[in-house]
């Protein structure tokens, strides 16, 4: 163990991720450059996932819902009040956190079954008001936006924008699930009647720990808005929060890192499955079924116990 | 599912998953026309989806795979009936597969995302079957076309026209809650009470109703003499069988919209739709000759009267060819393919008569008022009842004038107050 708190083959392979990432968008298509694009975006999505189902043991299904709360305050901010992109993705943040901070006081008295079925619930309201509040959001049609400026136009530049925010993101992430708050967390994952004994506000943590995935979401929805300049209610339904989940998991919970490892194995997945065949979808639940059954902890986990059992 | 049917669609399914596949046919040369082609082949619209590529890949077989005398090869993807995805597809057609052009989409709501996707880059995006108002009117997009198709307010206003003609004074209107329900309902009521009618009631239900009593009981006790019903797939199943049930077939005249009576919608139905009204640009059961040969290819190759979905694709594959012919093929340039598709008058077209673009990139149809009726094969089919020659978007307005008003909603419905 190094001082930072972490191997030196895991900083080696953070460092060597991040430079391919880097560098690999010089190389490749442009259509491939888009994709990468999601794949970060949809990488913070799952680590703010992560944060909620890995370190503090509570499976939330509606942060996809928030994600999107973000998407179309941003969208709806540069189309219909014809603001600038950057004030509407702050508004995007703010929305996003207010509602998080609403949906934690709800939900941080649940856990378990319980807890995933008040947060499917919650972000069902969100989808519900979207699709139905037709004059302001749109209705199924969604709005189409006007958020990317024209310098950020081609897929490349952008790119590099998105990359270094998910990097500043990533870092800001890491340092709170590593900090004592985060290690925290992770007592009340393993027992939070323990940690309610040992004097520990495991409420007033929940609660944070919701509203702190809840901006990170929210930041995830506002790069969104602007790399697809439209929202519409898919963008807030249940599929997307499941999508972030399935993401998280496959990458690994409660690795952080995992996260961009699951982001794109399926967003590639189902890129490179779905130019063959149009019955991908049963082709992904495969994929699934075999990651659970064969590495239960995820991508990376399973990387981790691997390498532990070698040494060991 | 027969051991027969589950071998044709395996069959049908195989032959899509070639042409979807883009690196079979990739490398053929300077020469070939790529076509992206995106439908809903997953989602809940997959049947129609699966309808849309049939009818365009009927079109491009019966010319041997050629358009503008130059080889064709279409790129079929599933837009998954969500517009995210339906986006993501569209870059992929544009970035990576170097298409020359888009067509298809079923759902406003994916077509509407294309749209705003196609209009950075200027890429020709044909919609047949996209019936949005706004992406003809008040928004238009210069690349974006509705070959084939048509508006969401178009239809119901002859239909409005024809009601008054047969005396009724009095109407309500049923509708999914969205907007291509809401323009349906706009164009009639607008229409209907212009022309001195009036509109006792209107209901919004949302998509996938499975019990329609409450709104039946309500529309039952209105006393009106006509009710105008906008539903699509199994909504408009069930709607035609409950107002059956209800005891209201027979009472008050059912008219719609095309979809309701769509061959999609009514192929698997029984005594329960036969008589209800709607107006549209084509009937299967229409007596024209042209028309008669076009189902009768349909029925031959797939075995079932053409959908509004397979015939909208195959008249717009057909537009694309006439419109390539007349620039040699040579669609890698935007400007002259989009004016040679503006210009191009469909001669050859199922309807049996020219169809025309006008200066909105929307067509101007004769519409038939038609009625579902039993043909001589003991099968349900739109056959025609009366005749509205070169209806527009926009009616008997002035176009200018017509767009000052606000987009049809739930809110508007350009009711005339009386």
């Amino acid at each position: 163990m190094s001082e930072i708190g972490i191997p030196r083959l895991g900083l080696a392979a953070i460092l060597f991720g991040a430079l391919a990432f880097a560098i690999v968008p010089l190389f490749v298509p442009t259509y491939q450059v888009s994709i990468l694009t999601e794949v970060l975006i949809y990488a913070v999505l799952a680590m703010s996932v992560d944060i909620l189902a890995g370190y503090a043991g509570r499976t939330p299904l509606c942060l996809g819902a928030i994600f999107g709360v973000s998407t179309y305050v941003t969208v709806y901010w540069t189309s219909t009040m014809a603001g600038s992109p950057y004030v509407g993705m702050m508004l995007g943040i703010c929305a996003a956190t207010l509602v998080a901070m609403v949906f934690a006081l709800l939900a941080i008295r649940t856990t378990g079954v319980y807890f995933i079925l008040l947060t499917l619930a919650l972000g069902m309201i969100i989808w519900g008001i979207c699709l139905r509040w037709t004059s302001v959001t749109g209705g199924e049609n969604g709005l189409r936006g006007n958020v990317r400026p024209v310098e950020l136009a081609a897929h490349l530049p952008f790119y590099y924008v998105v990359f270094a925010a998910v990097v500043v993101i990533t870092f800001a992430m890491w340092r709170f699930v590593r900090s004592p708050f985060g290690l925290t967390l992770r007592g009340i994952r393993d027992s939070d009647s323990r940690m309610r004994s040992l004097g520990y506000n495991v409420s007033l943590h929940m609660f944070i720990a919701f509203t702190v995935a809840g901006i990170f979401a929210g930041v995830a929805g506002a790069l969104y808005a602007m790399f697809n300049d439209f929202v519409s209610p898919s963008t807030v339904a249940l599929t997307q929060s499941v999508e972030g989940l399935l993401m998280a998991i496959t990458g690994g919970a409660g690795t952080l890192f995992g996260s961009f490892i699951g982001a794109l194995a399926i967003i590639g997945l189902e890129n490179a499955v779905s130019l063959y065949t149009e019955r991908w979808q049963t082709v992904m639940g495969v994929a699934f079924i075999l990651i659970m059954i064969f590495a239960p902890e995820g991508i990376l986990g399973g990387i981790r116990t691997l390498l532990a059992r070698k040494r060991g | 599912m027969d051991r027969r049917t589950f071998l044709k669609t395996g069959v049908a399914l195989a032959a899509v998953g070639t042409v979807a596949s883009p690196y079979v046919a990739r490398a053929q040369g300077t020469g070939t026309i790529k076509i992206g082609l995106m439908a809903p082949l997953t989602g809940v619209v997959a049947a129609g989806g699966r309808e849309m590529v049939d009818g365009f890949q009927m079109y491009m077989d019966e010319k041997g795979g050629m358009m503008g005398g130059r080889k064709v090869e279409v790129i079929v993807e599933d837009d998954g009936a969500n517009p995210d995805m339906a986006l993501q597809k569209a870059r992929r057609l544009v970035e990576q597969s170097g298409v020359n052009m888009l067509i298809g989409n079923l759902l406003a709501n994916t077509g509407l995302a294309v749209a705003n996707y196609v209009k950075g880059n200027g890429m020709p995006y044909f919609i047949p079957i996209i019936a949005a108002d706004e992406l003809t009117q008040r928004n238009r997009i210069k690349n974006v076309v509705r070959v084939a198709g048509y508006t969401g307010s178009q239809f119901p206003r002859p239909l409005a026209d024809w009601c008054l003609k047969q005396g009724y004074k009095k109407a309500a209107t049923i509708s999914q809650d969205y907007t291509f329900g809401q323009e349906q309902c706009g164009g009639f009521c607008q229409t209907f009470t212009e022309g001195g009618g009036s509109i006792a009631g209107q209901f919004w239900h949302p998509l996938n109703t499975s019990d329609f009593s409450p709104y039946l009981g309500q529309l039952a006790n209105l006393g009106v003499d006509v009710i105008f019903a906008m539903e699509t797939g199994a909504d408009a199943t069930r709607f035609m069988q409950q107002y059956a049930n209800f005891g209201l077939k027979g009472q008050i005249p059912l008219v719609g919209a095309m979809n309701m009576t769509d061959q999609s919608v009514i192929r698997t139905m029984g005594p329960e739709a036969e008589g209800v009204i709607v107006a549209a640009h084509f009937a299967e059961g229409s007596p024209a000759p042209v028309t008669k040969s076009f189902v009768e290819a349909h029925m031959k190759k797939y075995n079932k009267y053409p959908s509004l979905y397979g015939f909208s694709m195959y008249s717009g594959a057909m537009w694309l060819d006439e419109a390539a012919k007349t620039i040699n093929g040579n669609v890698e340039d935007r400007d002259a393919f989009l004016a040679a598709v503006s210009k191009t008058q469909l001669t050859g077209s199922p309807l049996g008569q020219t169809v025309k673009l006008d200066d909105y990139g929307n067509p101007i149809y004769d519409v038939h008022i038609r009625k579902v009726v039993k043909n001589a094969d003991g099968k349900l089919w739109n056959a025609p009842i009366a005749n509205y020659p070169n209806v527009s978007q926009f009616w008997t307005y002035n176009p200018t004038t017509y767009m000052e008003q606000p987009p049809y909603s739930r809110t508007f419905q350009g009711i005339k107050k009386s």
